[in-house]
């Protein structure tokens, strides 16, 4: 396994209480009003839940950018919920439907929380990245480029409107 | 910005196709480790024969990913290394999405 093409990481410090940041992440309804996305189920570990691609809640700018995608639908995989400090599924990264790819290609997604200075520093590990055929690989790419640009175009100016 | 964008998509599928393969994806990790390589030393260990090896080094120097010259009487093939920029790629798109995911969650926890 390589670490380079394997995994994605991010760290980032949340200045919100932990027990606020902990259920924005595993309390489903909470997840999707950020993520944009609207589950069938709650997160119980071992649970399969269903859930479909809704604009966020978040900025109505935000929300426009992911209208392409909406009623996309998809499953998450519920690993282990370690209240307050530990959170991790598996899904298929990439915008397209479950209905013809395996389990096995999955990736998983681990959240990790710890107390910092100012709040909560969390930690987004996705790995798996060497389980996913590479044509695979290039059909979500090109499926997500022009999108998720102009996304991040709008959430950089989101981010500095609000600061 | 966008043309662009897809432009790269269309250059970066073939590449995919020919890593999307067992025994190649094996050639170019070796070729990465130990640097270019004779025939004789990409097939040892690979349970598949001289020919068969030939024909997906074939391939994957028609997807721009192998380079191969001709040294004395063998056939030396290295990587391209710029080609497989396209494979790393993948990865910072959806590295771009988590992003857009945490300003998200950032702005969403802060809020009060």
């Amino acid at each position: 396994m390589n670490d380079e093409t394997d995994k994605i990481r991010k760290q980032i410090v949340l200045r919100a209480p932990r027990k606020r940041v902990w259920e924005a992440i595993t309390d489903a309804k909470q997840f999707g009003t950020w993520f944009g996305v609207e589950f069938d189920d709650a997160f119980v570990a071992g649970r399969r839940v269903h859930g479909r691609v809704v604009p966020t809640a978040v900025d109505p700018e935000v929300a426009k950018s992911q209208e392409p995608y909406a009623g996309l639908e998809f499953d998450v995989v519920v690993e282990r919920v370690e209240p307050m400090d530990h959170f991790s599924f598996r899904w298929h990264p990439g915008s397209s439907t479950d209905a013809d790819r395996p389990d096995e290609e999955m990736t998983q997604v681990m959240f990790e929380l710890a107390d910092a200075e100012d709040g909560v520093l969390l930690t987004i590990t996705e790995s798996g990245f060497d389980r996913v055929p590479l044509e695979r690989r290039a059909k979500a790419f090109a499926d997500n480029d022009g999108g998720w640009t102009a996304q991040t175009e709008l959430i950089k100016k989101f981010l500095q409107d609000a600061s | 910005m966008r043309a662009r964008g897809e432009a790269s998509v269309l250059d970066a599928a073939p590449i995919f196709a020919a890593l999307g393969d067992e025994h190649r994806l094996r050639i170019v990790t070796r070729l990465s480790a130990q640097g270019p390589q004779p025939i004789v030393r990409l097939t040892e260990g690979t349970g598949i024969s001289r020919q068969a090896v030939t024909k997906h080094l074939r391939s994957l120097e028609g997807a721009g990913l192998l380079r191969s010259t001709r040294v004395g009487r063998e056939r030396i093939w290295e990587l391209q290394p710029e080609a497989l920029g396209d494979v790393q790629h993948h990865l910072e798109t959806i590295s771009r999405q988590w992003d857009a995911a945490i300003g998200r969650l950032r702005a969403f926890v802060e809020e009060d």
